[in-house]
Order: structure tokens, then sequence, then C-alpha cells
């Protein structure tokens, strides 16, 4: 009994990052409607950036956690009021093209700068743990998650309670009411896009506790995010967090049943069947 | 004249808003009909419940005794009706020969019978000389008559047309009533009109149905019509009437 | 902006190439025929990559450049045919010729269900992309577990000794597979032509415009959308195996991997999707252009993976930006060959 709790709170905490991560995809997907194909690459340069942070600076991942997300919110900014912005009422393939361009680009950067193999962030905790009752909990893992908990609910409260939030919402419900009533609205695109991938890229930072850092996993978390996006619904932010500890969890659990390495095919079965039978999520909106 | 269209008891509810209501109408073989009404009266929800693009509440469409509601749009065009949209839907990349084309392959499986019927309909709305153009680059009249073109082409038994005048100049305009009333004098097409401008409807149609709110609250002949208190009312308000 | 043309070829099915452009295509084959005596066997690989991809990136086309639908896990066909016609020939001994035709049925039913799966249930972009994503990663993970074809181990056929030329079993020299390779594309240019300008072709197109404009003019779109999808996968089947016998190992990892499916429609991004040359010019393209940088990478001594797929990626966003239908119209105009190659577009 011990084990199956292991293994679910070990996914549960695993999946509080996904869902952080899936968090910007949704709102970058829900608010601007591009396809962010990029997604698991700035993902995975937030990763990099956790690892260059603590290797010589000597910075703590969850200390770089501000660092990372200003220079990812720069990133996404950028890019989105450069190049992506002209793309938004483009047709999806075309986005896609621009994106997955952007990501081989981004990718093999990283791969070229840091090499094949895989990096880590070796903090000191990293092989600690929280005994709670009967669960032997990771430091690194409850850290990380307690970390994205805390950035969902900066989120949450700047959509809330924020004019710039507000605004950004009303760009997603209503585009061309949002023109009408003056809203710069390619700036609030750009800064949602900016929000967006600072999300993925703390994501990043705080899965560098976690995992070994490699470039070749950037396409899994694009993926990944995406299928929690439309599992939890799109344009729900509980809906990504749900999504994500969702995920987590499963693909912990079928990773003990099954093999590891089967994973991630309950993932992308899941997938299909709710693209099949409830396109909108759980907790979305009909699209 | 037997009736080639009926429309009986048709009901639509989005919602919270009952688009349409109980409306019943025919159109007689070889005649044209004309469907009025201000804005929001439910005319072009009407032609979207009898072209299949949406779904009844209730009701029977018949298209020479055939029922047609529950059918796709592509099998309502099969059954012989051919609609066109109020804001026009040309296939923008293609040129105004292929556009009609696609309309002719409906009934004509080998493509240069297809073509050959296409090149037809186009001179008969006089489109020939823009036959190679794309159709992206014609101006809105043109346009109107590529919409035309592409319904006719399917060989319908009755042509649906939203507000095919809408956005155009008088001259226009008569241009358009000329090739309707044509078209429907030399081969006898049916034809179900929805239209704001009073011009065409004066001019071309033999029978007027009056919507209001979802609801049929007249018909009759054109000049009958216009004269009909209750028309008048839903227009200017009851206020003219007094 | 890019000067719009106001006129369009009318593609009327009796239309020849225009001489300019019957020369050129003459010539391109020609070369083309005549490459294996002039050429050296690195180059020969590299013109053999090139029509391989060439040819997959037209079986792709079909489905997204004629009916507009955007598949992006399209190297699943390519994995299933290699492992159906290799496990004929290596396990029931039957030859690739034969073997062939269990491979397009397969990847016919396949992309059937896809395809069936996601219009059936009004799947559209993006979903409908992630989709067949999610269907060839799902079957790269059962293949690595699937152990009668090997798993993540491989499968292989019996090295074939490569001096003596055996067309039937299609085990020989790399100039007999350059010249198989060679007919299969010239073959789907041919058919690829042949559906443009047939009803198929017209309605592809029509739906490709205007969904519901196409549904009012009596076009079931569920059903051709259906068929594009169909024989966009049973075209993509004999690259599978030719696939199979050229390289004569499988490893599902590399096969049904997503960079795969990348690669493959690269080319036809590249040199523009719904033209009938455009992923041929968008191969003949990128394969050497990537070789060039790799060799440059090497020449200059530094020893990183990854630069060759960052060009692609810089020349991906170059293209989506500054001539978004892709390299082929723009050459085609300048060219003065936009007569009736088949485009209705131009």
């Amino acid at each position: 009994m011990g084990v199956y709790l292991n293994i679910v709170a070990s996914g549960l905490l695993t999946g509080l990052v996904y869902g952080l991560a899936a968090l910007g995809l949704s709102v970058i997907f829900g608010v601007v409607r591009v396809v962010n194909f990029a997604h698991g690459e700035m993902m995975v340069i937030g990763m990099y950036g956790a690892v260059v942070l603590a290797g010589w600076p000597g910075i703590d991942p969850l200390l770089a956690v501000p660092l990372i997300a200003a220079l990812l919110f720069v990133i996404g900014y950028a890019l989105q009021r450069g190049v992506i912005n002209a793309f938004v009422t483009r047709p999806e393939h075309m986005q896609f093209i621009l994106l997955v361009g952007f990501a081989l680009m981004i990718a093999n950067g990283l791969l070229m700068i840091f090499g094949p193999d895989a990096r880590s962030t070796n903090v000191a905790y990293g092989f600690e743990s929280f005994e709670v009752g009967p669960l032997l909990l990771d430091k690194a893992r409850v850290y990380a998650a307690g970390t994205a908990v805390l950035t969902t609910l900066a989120l949450f409260g700047f959509f809330r309670y924020t004019r710039p939030g507000k605004a950004i919402r009303a760009c997603a419900d209503n585009q061309l009411g949002a023109k009408v009533v003056g809203l710069d609205v390619d700036g609030l695109y750009a800064l949602t896009f900016g929000i967006g991938a600072a999300c993925v890229g703390v994501a990043g930072c705080l899965m560098a506790l976690v995992v070994d850092v490699r470039s070749q996993l950037a396409p899994e978390y694009t993926l990944l995010s995406f299928i929690i996006v439309i599992i939890g619904g799109l344009g729900s932010l509980a809906g990504a967090l749900l999504g994500g500890v969702l995920i987590g969890v499963s693909e912990a659990l079928a990773g003990f049943f099954l093999l590891p390495s089967m994973k991630s095919m309950f993932s992308y079965a899941l997938l299909i069947l709710v693209l099949v039978l409830r396109p909108q999520g759980l907790l979305g909106k009909r699209a | 004249m037997t009736d080639l269209l009926v429309v009986e008891e048709l009901a639509k509810r989005f919602r919270g808003l009952q688009a349409v209501k109980d409306v019943s109408f025919a159109v007689p073989e070889q005649r044209i009909v004309a469907l009025i009404g201000p804005n929001g009266a439910g005319k072009t929800t009407t032609f979207n419940l009898i072209a299949g693009a949406l779904s009844a509440d209730a009701g029977r469409v018949r298209l020479a005794g055939r029922d047609l509601l529950g059918l796709r749009p592509d099998q309502v065009c099969g059954a012989g009706i051919a609609r066109t949209f109020q804001l026009v839907k040309p296939f923008a990349e293609l040129s105004v020969e292929d556009n009609v084309l696609v309309g002719a392959l409906h009934r004509r499986r080998h493509v240069a019978d297809a073509r050959a019927h296409a090149r037809a309909v186009i001179e008969l709305v006089a489109l020939g000389p823009l036959r190679q153009r794309r159709a992206a680059s014609l101006t809105l009249p043109d346009r109107k008559r590529l919409e035309l073109a592409k319904a006719l082409a399917t060989e319908p038994r009755i042509l649906l047309l939203d507000e095919v005048m809408a956005g155009l100049r008088p001259t226009e305009t008569d241009r358009m009533v000329g090739v309707l009333r044509a078209l429907n004098r030399d081969t006898g097409m049916a034809i179900l009109l929805i239209e704001h401008v009073m011009r065409a409807v004066m001019a071309l149609s033999d029978h007027v149905i009056v919507l209001d709110q979802g609801e049929k609250i007249s018909e009759g002949a054109p000049e009958a019509v216009v004269r009909d208190p209750r028309v008048i009312a839903c227009y200017l308000g009851p206020e003219a009437v007094a | 902006m890019r000067p719009e043309p106001s006129t369009t070829p009318s593609a009327s099915p009796f239309a020849g190439l225009p001489r300019r452009g019957a020369l050129l295509l003459a010539l391109c084959g020609g070369l083309l025929l005549a490459a294996p005596a002039v050429v050296d066997a690195y180059l020969l690989s590299v013109l053999t990559l090139v029509l391989w991809l060439a040819y997959t990136g037209q079986a792709w086309n079909v489905m997204m450049g004629f009916a507009g639908q955007l598949s992006l896990g399209h190297t699943l066909y390519v994995g299933l045919a290699a492992y159906a016609s290799g496990v004929l020939f290596v396990y029931f001994g039957i030859g690739p010729w034969l073997g062939v035709w269990l491979a397009i049925v397969i990847a016919a039913l396949a992309g059937g269900c896809i395809g069936a799966l996601g219009f059936r249930f009004g799947i559209k972009g993006v979903y409908f992309a992630l989709l067949t994503i999610a269907f060839a990663e799902f079957t790269r993970i059962a293949f690595d577990h699937f152990g009668w074809v090997g798993g993540s181990a491989g499968f292989f056929l019996p090295v074939a000794q490569r001096t003596s030329n055996d067309l039937l079993d299609l085990r020989g020299t790399p100039v007999m597979f350059y010249y198989v390779i060679l007919a299969l594309t010239a073959a789907a240019l041919l058919l690829c032509r042949a559906l443009l300008k047939s009803r198929l072709g017209y309605y592809w197109l029509a739906i490709r415009e205007d969904q519901e404009a196409a549904q009012a003019v009596g076009i079931d779109v569920f059903r051709y959308k259906l068929i594009a999808v169909v024989i966009s996968a049973a075209l993509t089947a004999p690259a599978g195996v030719f696939y199979a016998f050229f390289y004569n190992n499988m490893y599902p990892e590399q096969i049904f991997a997503i960079s795969r499916s990348i690669e493959i429609i690269l080319g036809a991004i590249v040199g523009g999707i719904g033209t009938l040359f455009g992923p041929i010019l968008g191969a003949f393209i990128l394969t050497p252009l990537g070789e060039l940088v790799t060799a440059g990478i090497e020449q200059a001594g530094i020893d990183v993976p990854g630069a060759k797929q960052l060009v692609y990626g810089g020349l991906m966003v170059l293209i989506v930006v500054f001539l978004p239908d892709g390299i082929w119209p723009w050459l085609a105009r300048r060219l003065r060959l936009d007569g009736r190659d088949g485009e209705p577009r131009s």
C-alpha cells in the first residue's frame, strides 16, 4: 500500500510542475490562439538556465526562478511582438511551420551549446526526502511542486485582480470588442506570450531539480503540455493543473504497473479519447 | 400549378430565442417567391433550415414530395435545391470557370462535360469575359453573379437566393433582376429569394411572404402585401398605420 | 506585398505543358536518368534520399495541399508499411512486390481510421494534427515493445549482396535502388497530376477553399476528406517498403519518430504546399543544403551535432515569413512557367 501511495504522491508532485508548463500553453493558446509548438523547447531553455545558474554562480534553481521567468518572458514577448503576431490570423499550418522552425532552432542551438550529454543541477538536497507518515517524498520534488503552486496562484491573482490581467481575459473573450474599447491588443498578445513563456520556463527550471536535462526532451514536453491542456480544458487555469496532476499520476502508475517505457502510451491514448469524446476537456468551455 | 417546395410548421429555437416559429409556405413550380421581413425576422434561418445547414426543432420540408429535413447540405443539393449565401463564398483561389466547374461536377462526372456546362452557365450570367480571373479579384457584383452561377451549375429544381441584391447599385440590381427573370422565363426555374431591395421584390416576385420575429404575418401578391397594415406596422412601427 | 496575379490558367485536362515547362521537365528527367553514370557513390546515396523525401512529401501533399488536412504523424504509414513488408519477407518469404499490397492496405486502413475518427467528431486544425501525432507516437511506443518484430532492438532483413541485382526481391546495387525510387517518384508525379485534374481533385480544392460553400454545391465533405487521407496514406506505403529493403533495418525510435514526420513534410513546405512540383523541388533544395551544412561544419573542425537541423529550422522560419507559398510558385513565376503545369493555383 505504501508503495502505491508513494508512486501516486510522486506523480502528483511532478504533475503539478507539468501543470504549470501546461498553464503557460493554455494561456498562449487560449488568448493569442497561436499553436505554440516550441513550448517544450522553451521549457528546456528554462531547464538549461537552471543548470547554468546552479553551476558556476551556484544559484539554487528555486532562487533562480525569478531570473529564468524574466529571461523567458523577454524571449516570449520579443518573439510574439516581432514575428509571431503577423501569424495570429494565418492558417494553422503556417503557425505550425513557424513555431516548429523556432523549435528546431532553439533545440539544436541548445544542443550545439551544451552538447548531447545529460546535465543536472546537483542540488544539495537532491537525494533527501521528507517523511510524512507512510510517504517518503523527495525534497526536490516537494519544493518544485510547491513553487509551481505558488506561481500558479500568483498567475491566478494576476488574471483576476490586475488591470492587464483583466484586459488579457477580455482579449481572449472578444478580440474585436477589446479593440473597440481601446485595448492595445498587439501589446496584450505580446504580454500574454511573455507570461506563457515565463510559466513554462519556470516549470523547466523546477523540472531541472527532478530530472536530468537533455535538449532531446523538448518535443516530449511540447506534446505533454498539449495533452494536458486538451484534457484539462482550454481556457481553464484550474483545468491545466488538474490535467497536469492527472497525467503525472497516471504516468507514474502506468510506469509502475506496465513498463516505465510505456508510460507515455497511456497519455497518448487518453489524448485520443479526449479529442474524440470530450474535446472541451474536463473543465474547459466548448471551443 | 403544383407546389414544388412545401414548408410546414417549421420551427427553430436558439437557446433563449425562438428564431423561427410555425412557419408554413409553398413555392409553386416555375414561380418566383420572395421572403421579406425586417432584420432578425428569421429569413436566413429559414433558408438554413431548408438547405440542411441547421437542424430544425419541428416541422416538415418537402421538395416534389420528398422529405428534406435531416439531410446534410450536400444531400439537399442532390435533391435539387441550390442556395447562395448572404456573404458570398467563392472559392477564392480558383478561377471563375473552375468555381462554376465545381458546381457543374455535381451532376456531371466527366470533367470535360462539366466544364462545357460550366461555360454555358457562365455565359448565362454574363460572366464570360471574366472566365479566367481569380475569384478573389472580382468586384462584389461580379462575385454575386459567380455565386449565382455556382448554384445554377448544380442543375437545381429551385434556387434559394439570400439577399443577392445587397450592396448592388440600381443599375446592377436591374441587371441581376433581368438575369433572374430570363432564367425563370426560359428554363422555368423556381426561385425563392430573401430580399430587402423592394425594387427587386416588386419586379420579380409572383408571390411574397412576410416574416416578422420568426412568424409569418402576411402573404400574397406583391402589390397587396406592401399595402397590408400589418406589414407596414412591422417595418415602420404601429404609429405609421394609425 | 507580393503582387498577386489576377489571372489563373484554366486547368483544362487536355492542355499540355507549355513548351518551356515541357523542355525543363525533360531536361531534369534526362539528368536524373543519367545520374548514376556520372556521379559517385556518395552523391548517388544523397540523390536516392532526395527522391525518397520527394516521393513521401508528394504523398503527404495530397492530404495537406489538396484537401487541407494537416498530418503531422505521417511517418506512421512509412513505419507500418516497412514493418508489414519486412515481416512478410523475413517470416513468410513473400517478396516486396507482393508485400507492398499488404502494406498499402494496412496504411490505408490506418489512415482511414484516423480520418474517420477525426472527421466524424469534427476534429479540425491543430487538434487534428495532434491526433495524428498521438497515433504515431502511440504506435512508436507500441512497436518498441512488440517482441515479434524485434521491439526496440529493431527488425532486420538479411543483408543483401550488393553486387547482383535481384529486382524481384529488391536485393541489389545502390544503382538499382536509385532507379526504383526514381520510377516511384515519377509515378507519384503522374498520379498527382491526374488527381488534380479529376473530379476528385476539384472537389478537394473546393473543400480546401471553403467547406461550407463546397457542401452547398453538393460535395459530401466527410467522404472526400476521408478519401484524401486514405489515398495519401496508401501512397506513402511504397516509401516504407522501399525503406525496409534499402536500409534492411528499422527501429521504432527512428521510423516512427516525429522528427521523421517533420523531415517528410519539410520538403513540401519549402517547395510549396498544394503544388505539383513543390515537394520535389523542396526535397532537392533541402537535402543537398543539409549535406552542405554538415560538410561545412566538419570542414571548420567543429564537431557539433545539430547544426543541420538548426539551419533547417531557420529556413522554415524564413520561408514561412517571406515566401509562404513556397519556392516553386515564386520560381515558376520567375521562369514564366505558370502555364498548365497542373496547378489550378498559380
